[in-house]
């Protein structure tokens, strides 16, 4: 009986869900002529100069390790960076590690941080991993629902409401993948004072921060007493749509950042040299680019928001990052249902927002990083599947 | 800058009913946009870009520096509005540098673009000297990749 090594698998991970983002891939990969909105990733191939720095790295034989925590180089850039867009000073020396990706640097801020037992806050809808990386550290994930009513900023009497004794750590995620969510100011001083109530670390998860279309991004680790207790989680997947280098940072005070480096040394040793080098090149050239493609989404996030709109699919404006998250409660359908019918009858394929949580039900994630044309098209499709539905559910 | 304009800019083959949907306008006023535009002079007209390869079958480019001497009243303009408006010159500008004017012209062949370089702006009062050098092959063409990036196959169409 083959079946029978399912025995080995740790119990934690035989536990993990699946991905409700792969299961969906699974169907729309047998769609070729299908239109994607369904992506988590610029559309936008990394801008040229920083292909090129790659290359000439490559060029220069650049082929080895480096120091665990990245080139110092690299970690100037970031310092001078983060300084200047997110008015944080973090130290080269011993404030910055370099990751691969941000989702290595959760992953190993979890694993240096949790004890097993030790419960973690996040705010849900949310990215699919949050909860399964706290799972696979041996800790508690507790999700705190927000809702489109709130745009889904996190609601500060909701998350003391969730909160419970062993809680450790809470996770946000402002400009929020699925829902665009954001936080102003008054609303993390009020988080800020309860993680600071409660002594909770924060792994602050600011991936899409240079995405952010209307206000400010204010980093909660800028905030009264929050520095010491804020891991500020960062990368160059998004902004400088550079996914495919897997290049990410973790900054914080030099205790934490000394422990994931722990982790870091023993499970990764270093993120690739040649990213690292494109990094630094980003990081230092790259603003112009990262303007140019806000702009991008910026424009075609009015567009995709007020088509929804305007065909009866109700959908708040994403303050930040790439994806409206329309809600699909009128139709009488689930969201897998909606987004399942939606693929086969107009071969749309957007997430259901069920992927990203139980809070995500009635909802379904629509990526605009994709081209004009292909928004254009897939709106004028989805208002075809709205048709359908309505005359459907009238004759009931 | 004018919206309409700078959807335009960014390369996007959007007709004016989509500029319209784009830019939440309708499509009567984009056309008055693009029509203001126009009349002040700031869009000269539309041309598709059109890869250089497909019109060598039948076409031939050159670039000719061309040495001018410019005059007392109107310096060098005289001169090269009139070597500009040869149907043979596609473009025509003032440089600085080693020679005055870079026109680049384009023919059926070479020996047309010969015969316009003698006969034609060689022979113009004022022209001191011209150097024409042959296009041979395009990697770019007003802005567009001739070795076109593609996205891999395997690029997940749904990601998290
Ligand atoms: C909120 C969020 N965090 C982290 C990641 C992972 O990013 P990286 O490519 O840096 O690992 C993603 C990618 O989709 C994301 O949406």
């Amino acid at each position: 009986m083959s079946d029978n090594s399912q025995r080995f698998v740790a119990k934690h991970v035989a536990s993990l869900p699946r991905s409700g983002i792969r299961d969906f891939f699974a169907v729309v990969a047998q769609m070729p002529d299908a239109i994607s909105l369904g992506i988590g990733e610029p559309d936008f191939v990394t801008p040229w100069h920083i292909r090129e720095a790659a290359i000439y790295a490559l060029e220069q034989g650049k082929t080895h390790y480096t120091d665990n925590r990245g080139l110092l180089a690299l970690r100037k850039a970031i310092s001078t960076y983060v300084e200047k867009h997110f008015q944080l000073a973090y130290r080269p020396e011993d404030e910055i590690l370099t990751t691969v990706g941000v989702s290595e640097a959760l992953d190993i801020a979890l694993r240096a941080l949790l004890n097993p037992g030790d419960k973690v806050i996040y705010h849900e809808p949310s990215y699919v991993s949050y909860h399964p990386s706290v799972t696979l550290a041996h800790g508690l994930a507790i999700p705190v629902a927000t809702s489109a009513s709130d745009q889904f900023a996190l609601d500060p009497a909701k998350l003391a409401a969730a909160w419970q004794p062993g809680c450790k750590a809470l996770i946000l995620n402002f400009p929020t993948n699925p829902t665009g969510g954001v936080a102003d100011r008054a609303r993390l001083e009020k988080i800020a004072r309860f993680a600071v109530e409660k002594d909770l670390i924060v792994l602050s998860d600011e991936i899409y921060a240079e995405l952010t279309f209307e206000g400010e991004h204010v980093s909660i680790a800028t905030l009264p007493g929050m520095r010491e207790r804020t891991v500020f989680l960062h990368g160059m997947s998004k902004a400088f749509a550079m996914t495919g280098f897997r290049l990410g940072f973790a900054c914080g005070p030099a205790p934490l950042v000394e422990a994931m480096m722990k982790v870091h040394q023993y499970c990764m040793m270093c993120a690739p040299i040649l990213s690292q080098a494109a990094g630094i090149e980003a990081l230092r050239h790259g603003w112009d680019d990262v303007q140019r493609m806000r702009e991008k989404y910026h424009q075609r996030r009015d567009y995709i928001v007020s088509r929804f709109n305007e065909m009866g699919l109700p959908c708040h404006s994403p303050r930040g990052a790439f994806y409206a998250f329309p809600s699909v409660q009128n139709f009488g359908l689930s969201s897998m249902d909606f987004a399942k019918r939606l693929l086969q009858e107009q071969k749309v394929a957007m997430v259901p927002g069920t992927a990203f949580g139980p809070g995500g039900a009635g909802f379904v994630r629509a990526s605009f990083s994709t081209g004009y044309d292909q928004i254009i098209q897939a709106c004028d499709r989805i208002a075809k599947f709205l048709e359908t539905v309505a005359a459907e559910k009238g004759k009931k | 800058m004018n919206p309409v304009l700078k959807l335009m800019l960014e390369g996007e083959a959007l007709s004016t009913a989509q500029m319209a949907e784009v830019l939440r306008m309708d499509a009567a006023q984009v056309e008055k946009e693009l029509a203001t535009l126009k009349a002040q002079g700031v869009l000269l007209g539309w041309r598709p870009v059109l890869n250089p390869d497909y019109l060598a079958e039948n076409q031939v480019f050159a670039v000719i520096e061309v040495k001018i001497s410019p005059e007392r009243e109107g310096g060098f303009d005289r001169l090269a509005t009139r070597i500009a408006k040869f149907e043979q010159v596609r473009s025509c500008y003032l440089m600085s540098g080693a020679y005055d004017l870079m026109v680049i012209v384009s023919a059926h062949n070479l020996r047309e673009i010969a015969a316009f370089v003698f006969e034609r702006l060689a022979t113009l009062h004022g022209v001191v000297s011209t150097a024409t050098h042959f296009m041979l092959r395009a990697y770019k063409e007003q802005g567009y990749l001739l070795a076109r990036e593609h996205a891999p196959a395997d690029k997940p169409a749904v990601s998290a």
